[in-house]
């Protein structure tokens, strides 16, 4: 709680909360999740739970790329980039991701030429510095990185550079949220709708899950004033029986998106007609490819994929994490087998994971204090 | 991967790409602003940016506010380092002088 204090307005926080407490029916329980990592990531940092009332419970989402990625892409991405004088480039969360047969960073000690860069444009820029190279960019990310994929790819047809492609892992949220609503396991009150997914994609793609589903979404900032104004946001609603979609972020979420993100994006993209989500399974159209005219970049025509399916361990509880049916610290490996140091799943390795999250901050805390109060 | 850094436009450079210098707490590098070509920002602008790509325009203060939160949630170590290593420098791929000049990249 330390942390919250330093943000804007500290009264406004005390309000919040209290409004919070106010607008709570002690007699319910309400299940409201935030559906983005990033969301979670700050939720546990800021210890926002000690400050919310008990009955009110955040279920974390699956807005976690890297944990959301079946263990055989990234085997099928490595399996591609043994190909000789080729360079496989990725984001920096990939290199300790575990693949069936180690992360991206294993390999690369075996000799795998295994890059990390920390934008697909460099990606791009790595194969105009080494023509004489392929360069395969490993792309994976919700609608916040498939513009700056595409832009990228754009850029690579008008220039004509032919020693780049792309293994395109690209996934889209509201399929997931759709497959979560329909999971009979699950109930849930209210979304907290993510913040940089919302800059690209606006706020009508949720409109579906208020008017048929009849759940509040409040698309949400990352402060800690800005998750508790999506809580009040959310309570209000609920209070008087109300379903809608609000935009609490309305300093960077425009309602109808981003229009130049959302023209590359389709220029470059198309849907796949299904994808497999860890712990969601296959979902219909949740996931992008390239569209015919970039077929020259696509790495999955380019190359022979092995499409290897990996089951993951079978104690390890990540399919239940992701879709909110367990709490992190309810799987039976987190911190004993799996802890960020060790991870068995992607949950422990990304910053945005749940597992990652909880350990950092309530795990390692709570820790702390029983060796505190033993000694 | 999902919290955006603020960083303040420098300079824009012409050419075919839509690029920009940006800098975030005393570091400059090349930023690519495709995606906003719609409402380009000008040179003193303040723009969230998620891998190396600047997705919307934001205020002064709410680009401080941004900052102070990456530092709250312990990302500004590793917020600096992808800022750093945008445009190749001081990544895997250590070809080249690093500069933290921006000018001299434009």
């Amino acid at each position: 709680m330390q942390y919250v204090d330093e943000f804007r307005d500290p009264e406004l926080i005390t309000k919040a909360s209290e409004e919070i407490r106010r607008l709570a029916d002690p007699k319910r329980h309400y299940r409201i999740m935030e559906v983005c990592g990033g969301h979670t990531h700050a939720i546990y940092r800021f210890g926002l739970k000690d400050i919310l009332p008990s009955n009110i419970e955040l279920i974390h989402g699956p807005g976690c790329p890297v944990c959301v990625l079946p263990m055989g892409r990234i085997d099928d991405g490595l399996a591609i980039a043994k190909a000789p004088n080729t360079i496989f480039a990725a984001f920096g969360d990939m290199m300790r991701v575990p693949g069936a047969h180690g992360s991206p960073l294993e390999h690369k000690a075996r000799g795998t030429d295994v890059r990390i860069v920390y934008s697909p444009a460099d990606a791009l820029e790595l194969a105009r510095k080494y023509p004489e190279k392929e360069i395969i960019f490993f792309a994976i990310g919700f609608e916040t990185t498939a513009p700056s994929t595409a832009l990228t790819l754009m850029s690579a047809k008008a220039e004509g550079i032919h020693n780049f492609s792309v293994f395109c892992n690209h996934v889209t949220i509201v399929p997931a949220i759709r497959a979560i609503l329909d999971s009979p396991d699950m109930r849930l009150d209210g979304f907290i709708g993510p913040g940089h997914v919302s800059t690209v994609i606006g706020c009508r793609p949720y409109e579906w899950i208020a008017r048929n589903e009849g759940k509040p979404v409040v698309t949400s900032g990352f402060e800690p004033l800005d998750l508790l104004q999506s809580i009040v946001m959310l309570l209000r609603q609920m209070q008087v029986g109300e379903a809608k979609v609000e935009n609490q972020y309305k300093r960077v979420v425009p309602w109808e998106g981003n229009r130049a993100a959302l023209k590359a994006m389709a220029e470059v993209f198309e849907l796949r007609p299904y994808f497999e989500w860890r712990g969601l399974g296959f979902i219909s159209q949740s996931a992008l490819r390239l569209r015919e005219k970039y077929a020259a970049w696509d790495a999955e025509l380019r190359y022979s994929v092995p499409e290897t399916r990996v089951t993951d361990p079978k104690a390890a509880q990540c399919g239940e994490v992701l879709k909110g049916v367990l709490k992190p610290a309810q799987c039976k490996l987190f911190g004993k087998e799996c802890t960020p140091e060790h991870p068995i799943g992607a949950l422990m390795v990304s910053s945005e994971g749940s597992c990652a999250a909880y350990y950092n901050y309530e795990y390692r805390k709570s820790l702390v204090t029983r060796i505190s109060s033993v000694a | 991967m999902c919290l955006a850094i603020p960083g303040k436009i420098v300079e824009l450079i012409a050419g075919p790409n839509l690029v920009g210098v940006v800098e975030v707490t005393g570091v400059r590098r090349k930023v690519q602003l495709g995606l906003l070509e719609d409402d380009m920002p000008k040179i003193g602008d303040w723009v969230l940016i998620h891998v190396g790509f600047a997705m919307s325009k934001i205020s002064e203060r709410d680009a401080a506010e941004q900052m102070r939160l990456l530092t709250a949630l312990g990302e500004v170590e590793q917020v600096m380092e992808e800022v750093r290593g945008y445009g190749l420098e001081d990544s895997t791929d250590r070809a080249g002088p690093v500069s933290l000049n921006g000018k001299h990249h434009a």
